[in-house]
């Protein structure tokens, strides 16, 4: 799926256009001079006081646990079912109707559904993350089981190559840069979805913790809890995704 | 049962065959009816022969015939059809259906894997696999080359890679379908020299697929002629000629052009008395 191009970034590129948009809010909150508007170090100060005190740690651990979870859910299912409807067209029209309108459904209503129906619970939390994010990856993923070898799939027949082998030899590195693009959305999506979650139905987690901040206006404290957020997330896409993107696709160097 | 199609070009032809077809452990095809859905169109029809344990068959029809068809037929992966293709004789009929090796057309290697892997990725899981993989990755010639994915390895050597993979599982059953259509010549016939000492070396049964007649005749025991779809066997043609048979072997090359004297539109998959039979007569049977 990704181009014959090499994929390495160019050091440095990527941190520098970082720093360029500190930079930038630097200047806007020096042009604004209000509390609406924090300096980057004011929100860094702010970020140390909540990690100090462990209530950040406390928060973001249990937001990324809710992640982690919805995020295992809805690619495992996803997956399943994507791969049933790329294989059996008869299966891909019965459900496509269900998916277009999974597809569709705002976020919210799957949320304030999910805790009306099953209570505030975390069981309830998790199945509202999921179900948002489960029609995406199987769309992604039905893709993939289109575009699947058959001849690939002959020769594992022919020479009767076990069920299993066949799967993670044969079958699924097929499936892998489509997997790889699910997931890679999938994460983003998600994290997004369950802070809003947790601001609805949770007395705990990050976007609990956004909420009550959003109720005294303090700025500071949400920006510095989105930045630890965000780098969190960028910290799993450098030591995650990225890793494993380049040990899948190894070969076609 | 072919008797009626059959025009032997060798006195002992007959005789020869039907002392072959049959036996047990062999296989055998007799496919009465292949038709693909849409488009509408017969493939195959009343099409029957035998291959006799380590016998070497080469067929040869014209492209679009339908041979790669009654390839996938006998290794199983295509089941829509009427009639039979399988072991021959009453004992274990499947038995040998579990060690069928296929040279497909295209390499078909899975690109993720490595030379090795891809070979090893059809044996038997169990230690000795890495070893026999190395040894027919030498036999082709691959050497050094374990670790390369296919997409590092020119089309000659996944050709090779491909055809390591198929004598690795020490087919009882060889399926071969064009495997060397698209090599230079030169490397083409560094394989079929290769692909003979391997199969007196080893001796499973082989059904080679190919339009090319000198390649046919170069490799086989016997070869099967082809008509155009609906495709069934014209004409069968021992070839009773001393091993190994290099590149531009004086006997194949007599045989040839004998057998186009003959039939000249042969390779078109029409038998039939050409203009040049009345000169070419003399040095053939009566059919």
């Amino acid at each position: 799926m990704t181009g014959p191009a090499p994929r390495r970034p160019l050091p440095g590129l990527r941190s520098l256009s970082l720093l360029g948009f500190a930079a930038l809010w630097q200047l806007a909150a020096w042009a604004a001079a209000s509390d609406l508007l924090p300096t980057p170090a004011a929100v860094l100060a702010s970020l140390w006081g909540h990690a100090k005190s462990g209530e950040l740690g406390y928060h973001l651990q249990i937001t990324l646990a809710r992640v982690a979870v919805s995020f295992l859910i809805a690619m495992a299912v996803g997956t399943a079912i994507g791969i049933l409807m790329g294989r059996s067209r008869r299966l891909d029209v019965t459900l496509d109707g269900v998916l277009v309108l999974g597809l569709n459904i705002p976020a919210l209503v799957t949320i304030i559904l999910c805790y009306v129906w099953f209570g505030l619970t975390e069981v309830a939390a998790i199945l509202a993350v999921s179900i948002n994010k489960i029609p995406t990856v199987v769309v992604t993923v039905r893709e993939g089981a289109k575009a699947v070898d058959r001849g690939l799939m002959e020769v594992a027949k022919v020479y009767r190559v076990g069920k299993l082998t066949t799967l993670f030899k044969v079958y699924l590195p097929q499936l892998y840069p489509y997997l790889m693009a699910a997931a890679r959305s999938g994460l983003a999506l998600i994290w997004k979805i369950v802070l809003v979650v947790e601001l609805l139905g949770r007395s705990n987690g990050v976007g609990f913790q956004l909420g009550n901040y959003f109720h005294f206006f303090d700025i500071e404290s949400i920006l510095a809890y989105t930045l630890a957020f965000a780098a969190v997330i960028m910290l799993v896409e450098a030591v995650g995704m990225r890793p494993l993107e380049r040990r899948f696709t190894r070969w076609r160097s | 049962m072919m008797a009626a199609s059959r025009h032997g070009l060798d006195s002992m032809d007959s005789a020869h065959t039907h002392a072959r077809a049959g036996h047990d452990g062999g296989l055998q095809v007799a496919i009465a009816r292949k038709a693909f859905e849409s488009p509408p169109n017969l493939v195959l029809e009343n099409i029957e022969f035998n291959v006799a344990p380590g016998e070497f068959v080469a067929i040869v029809g014209p492209s679009g015939a339908g041979k790669s068809t009654l390839l996938n037929i006998v290794a199983g992966l295509d089941r829509h059809y009427e009639g039979r293709a399988g072991a021959s004789g009453t004992s274990e009929a499947g038995e040998w259906k579990a060690r069928i090796g296929y040279v497909f057309q295209a390499p078909r290697l899975m690109p993720w894997l490595s030379a090795l892997d891809n070979v090893r990725l059809v044996l038997p899981p169990d230690s000795a696999s890495a070893d026999t993989a190395r040894e027919v990755l030498r036999e082709v010639g691959l050497e050094g080359y374990e670790d390369a994915y296919p997409g590092q390895l020119s089309g000659g050597m996944q050709r090779r890679v491909a055809l390591a993979r198929a004598f690795g599982v020490n087919p009882a059953l060889l399926l071969m379908d064009e495997p060397f259509g698209s090599l230079d010549e030169p490397l083409a016939w560094r394989l079929r020299e290769h692909l003979q000492s391997l199969w007196l070396h080893r001796r499973s049964m082989v059904l080679f697929v190919t339009h090319n007649l000198e390649e046919a005749l170069s490799l086989a025991d016997r070869v099967l002629f082809l008509s155009p779809r609906p495709a069934r066997v014209v004409l069968e043609q021992v070839v009773d000629l001393p091993r190994p048979r290099r590149r531009d072997d004086p006997g194949v090359e007599r045989l040839r052009s004998e057998l186009l004297a003959h039939h000249p539109e042969l390779l078109a998959g029409r038998t039939g008395d050409g203009e040049a039979t009345g000169t070419a007569s003399a040095s053939t049977g009566s059919s």
